[in-house]
């Protein structure tokens, strides 16, 4: 009897922990709240099922315990109620996948007025780079990357010649504002995640990958690499932060005039 | 259901087999050693996956002992870490898991249960152990060699698995693709042999649809692997050439630590679609064993036939093939074309309905049983609740946009240990307890085989089912430390010291087991032929255990389905498969 107790226990169990323990996700701070609430609806269907089905074992398990003289029942097969169990976890896991479909269809769905944005992953660090005021991010090729052009930009493309690169820095995005997250990597693949954001995407040497989302919460988020990617995959972190748009102007200013600062040294 | 014509063996050959037809060994080696028996290699098998289980056990409690108390063990780490879990997964999944199943069960059971005398190739049977022992040597040589093992991950992910940044790059990960290059050359001898073997020796009478779903399960789990092994070898071998030869499957032009490598237009993507082409098929190659297994013992033990046989044989054919066209759902956040996700979250979700299935007819084989708790029943319906558990987080992970948040944290890790790595292992300790008395006559001892039970199912749920949260608050996996994050809580790390605890707890409970596995062997309660009361094939033998050759001088005939218990008007409540036709009651002839 002991087992029917314990399936009940790990349920209540289970249920419990859920609802009391501390650990939890962290505040949202992007659009994605659709996905905050996919994942609660998802938590819902899957604890009833858990909890019907297990509690259902129990039951069984007390019930139909044997003694002596007992004897099974004898029932092959039953059709209609094979049927019907068939029919309602489609129906359930149909509800489950629309939502989960439509939201992914807006996850890759970029709004036209995104601004572009830049990461890099290099073993085991993060770069990032943003457009100047042409808004347009200049090209790349991993062919020109030596030491003095660690990203390997196209030193010929105009489009590229106010872009503000930043090596080993804080990535800085502004409040509100649809941002395109446009990844690549130099060498192996990374994953470009911050939890806060709920949103992630690897980064391929070989291509550009993408996502997009707006911030919606100012404040510094650590960025966390979530592909193994050597030794120092866990110690490949970053920050971004998110102000409101006259702290990001600024801040922009301020990264061109260092720009422009270091600019004759570089030429030499 | 029992559908029984009454004339079916008309034209069949005698059921005598003349005594040339199996090659009998002839002295202690090729009976013991290189032997051509099935039941021998299978034991073969089970011994070395399960000294490999325990390697990888302890590698799992060194990577745990790590997260649970950080800095303590200064030689653990980040190279020691990602080598250890490298090859705590790799060896899981293939070395144990597989091997245990097709090569252990599959090799013991299938003839038993079809009514065979052994396999229908054993040399070549014999063969794929002896190469399965070779790839797991070259495997743990790779401990032994300058850098050590591989730390690439068990998925191998190029370019960093054959770059200078990850631990191993030197022979490690080229010990790894060898191996198990080797290991699939050696499992397609043994695979090759169970469908062949399922398809063309089973006993007059055995059709298809009498088949116990035991035997279903790993006749499917072996095709399958025959078609989704290749993918791997494939992918290996060109990994091979790319770390060798310098050759760029894989390799697109990249800048290794500010220097130009000499590699351009491969594919890293590529490799991730091979890798889990045979990837998630090789999750239903270790779980539909596992399902099979688990229906039998149900059924058995609560003395009742399994609920709605036919749907079961359908859902995991249904199972098999679906499953070959999910693979992708490990990339959703991996930079292939975003418009995959949709086709591959509903591919994913509609698996989800067949999966569903086989539980309702599980719980509903309970339903009006007549149950006896014995340990396999224990273990059966451990099994299932840890089964439903880390099913139901699949729907998560396999929905597209609920697993780009959760995808690669420790959401992941806890949801497929549930699902294929709990699961499957408390189907085979169920496995084990139940069919330990025909292989060695002898019954498990009951007291040790509860303290077992106990503090594996428990143990394993709070080790696992506390993990997901820590995914959810978006610690990643493949971490040796989480550090400093300011998401996540001082308590955190409590939860993974109380985690690790468990752990330590959890494999300490294990050596109970191998104890009573070698103590009962000599000192166990005499298990007679049958002591289950099982209606399958198996437990028909004319001895116990059954020498080579399985039947003695006749082969056995098959009247019936494997699960005519409690059939009304019977007389005891199981009919043997083998019993004629003769003594069941005319009364359900319609059903
Ligand atoms: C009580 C037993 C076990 C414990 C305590 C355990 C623990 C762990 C730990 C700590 C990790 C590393 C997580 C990370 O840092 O990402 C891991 C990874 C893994 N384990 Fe287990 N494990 C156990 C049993 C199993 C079993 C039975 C399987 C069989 C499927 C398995 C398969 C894997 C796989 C495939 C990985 C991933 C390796 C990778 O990330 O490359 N484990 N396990
Ligand atoms: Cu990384
Ligand atoms: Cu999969």
């Amino acid at each position: 009897m002991a087992i029917a107790l314990a399936l009940v226990l790990v349920v209540i169990g289970s249920i419990l922990f859920h609802l009391f323990s501390p650990w939890w996700w962290t505040p949202i701070a992007s659009n994605w709240r659709y996905i905050d609430d996919t994942i609660i609806v998802t938590f819902w269907i899957t604890g009833a099922v858990f909890a019907a089905v297990v509690l259902f074992m129990a039951y069984c398990v007390f019930r139909f315990r044997h003694h002596p003289g007992r004897r099974a029942a004898y029932e092959p097969e039953n059709k209609k109620l094979e049927t019907w169990l068939t029919v309602i976890t489609t129906i359930g896991v149909a509800a489950l996948l629309a939502p989960g479909l439509f939201v992914w269809n807006q996850f890759i769905t970029v709004p036209e007025d995104a601004t572009d944005v830049e990461v890099v992953g290099q073993q085991w660090q993060w770069s990032f780079r943003l457009p100047g005021a042409d808004r347009r991010l200049g090209k790349s090729d991993i062919r020109a990357i030596s030491a003095d052009n660690p990203l390997g930009l196209v030193t010929d493309d105009p489009a590229g010649t106010d872009d503000i690169v930043i090596q080993g820095g804080e990535l800085h995005l502004p409040l509100d504002k649809p941002v395109k997250v446009l990844l690549r990597s130099t060498d192996v693949v990374h994953d470009f995640f911050v939890p806060e954001f709920r949103a992630k995407m690897d980064l391929v040497p070989g291509q550009i990958s993408y996502f997009w989302l707006v911030p919606t919460r100012t404040g510094t988020f650590e960025i966390l690499c979530a592909e193994l990617c050597g030794i120092g995959h866990a110690l490949m972190r970053g920050s971004v932060v998110v102000e409101n748009e006259a702290d990001h102007q600024a801040w922009l200013q301020e990264q061109s005039r260092l720009k422009l600062a270091r600019l004759p040294a570089a030429q030499e | 259901m029992v559908d029984v014509p009454l004339d079916t063996f008309g034209g069949l050959p005698p059921p005598e087999v003349p005594d040339v037809d199996l090659y009998h060994p002839k002295s202690w080696v090729t009976k013991y050693v290189f032997s051509q028996d099935a039941k021998v290699i299978a034991i073969q098998y089970s011994a070395t996956a399960m000294s490999i289980g325990l390697l990888a056990l302890v590698l799992s409690w060194l990577m745990r002992l790590q997260l649970g108390f950080p800095s303590i063990f200064s030689f653990i780490d980040a190279t020691a870490y990602y080598q250890f879990v490298t090859m705590h997964g790799m060896m899981m999944v293939v070395y144990v898991l597989t091997a245990l199943f097709l090569g252990g069960f599959g090799n013991y059971l299938i003839p038993l249960m079809v009514g065979a005398r052994d396999m229908v190739f054993p040399y070549a049977n014999m063969l794929s152990y002896w190469l399965y022992l070779l790839a797991v040597v070259i495997l743990l040589a790779s401990f032994f060699v300058p850098g050590g093992p591989t730390g690439a991950g068990w998925t191998l992910y190029p370019p960093q698995a054959i770059l200078s940044g990850t631990p191993g790059r030197d022979w490690g990960i080229m010990l790894m693709l060898i191996s198990l290059i080797i290991f699939i050359i050696g499992f397609t001898m043994g695979g090759l042999n169970y469908v062949v073997t399922v398809l063309q020796a089973r006993a007059r009478g055995m059709t298809l649809m009498r088949m116990p779903l035991t035997v279903w399960g790993i006749f499917t789990a072996s095709f399958m692997a025959l078609l989704a092994f290749p993918a791997l070898l494939v992918g290996a071998v060109m990994m091979l050439f790319d770390r060798l030869l310098g050759t760029s499957f894989f390799m697109p032009s990249l800048v290794e630590m500010g220097e130009h490598l000499s590699y351009g237009g491969g594919s890293p993507i590529l490799f991730q679609h091979l890798f889990w082409f045979f990837g998630h098929p090789e999750v239903y190659i270790v779980a539909l064993p596992a399902f099979g297994i688990v229906s039998d013992l149900i059924s058995v033990h609560a003395r009742k036939n399994i609920f709605g046989y036919r749907m079961m044989v359908w859902a995991i054919l249904a199972i098999g093939a679906l499953s070959f066209v999910v693979w992708a759902h490990h990339m959703y956040v991996s930079g292939m074309n975003p418009y995959f996700g949709f086709f591959f979250a509903t591919s994913t979700l509609i698996i989800a309905v067949p999966t569903a299935i086989k539980i309702y007819n599980w719980v509903l084989t309970l339903w009006r049983g007549n149950i006896r708790l014995t340990l396999p029943m224990l273990f059966a319906l451990a099994f299932i609740v840890t089964f439903i558990n880390g099913g139901l987080t699949g729907l998560f992970l396999g929905n597209v946009v609920v697993d780009v948040p959760l995808s690669d944290t420790m959401f992941v890790v806890a949801h497929f240990h549930m699902v294929m790595g709990v699961a499957p292992v408390l189907a085979i300790f169920g496995a084990i307890y139940h069919w330990y008395p025909k292989v060695t006559g002898r019954m498990l001892d009951e007291t040790l085989g509860r303290i077992h039970f106990w503090i594996t199912f428990l143990g394993a749920y709070l080790i696992f089912f506390p993990m997901h949260y820590l995914g959810l608050m978006g610690v990643p996996r493949r971490y040796h430390e989480m550090g400093e994050m300011a998401f996540v809580p001082q308590s955190a790390q409590t939860l993974n010291a109380f985690i690790t605890v468990m752990a330590l707890i959890v494999g300490t409970a294990q050596m109970v087991f191998f104890f009573n596995v070698v103590w009962s062997y000599f000192k166990g309660k005499p298990a007679g032929h049958n002591p289950w009361e099982a209606a399958s094939l198996e437990w028909q033998t004319p001895e116990t255990p059954p020498p080579h050759g399985n039947w003695g001088r006749e082969l056995p005939v098959v009247y019936r389905w494997a699960y005519d218990y409690s059939v009304p008007g019977a007389a005891s409540d199981f009919v043997p498969q083998n019993q004629p036709v003769a003594s069941r009651p005319a009364s359900d002839e319609d059903r």
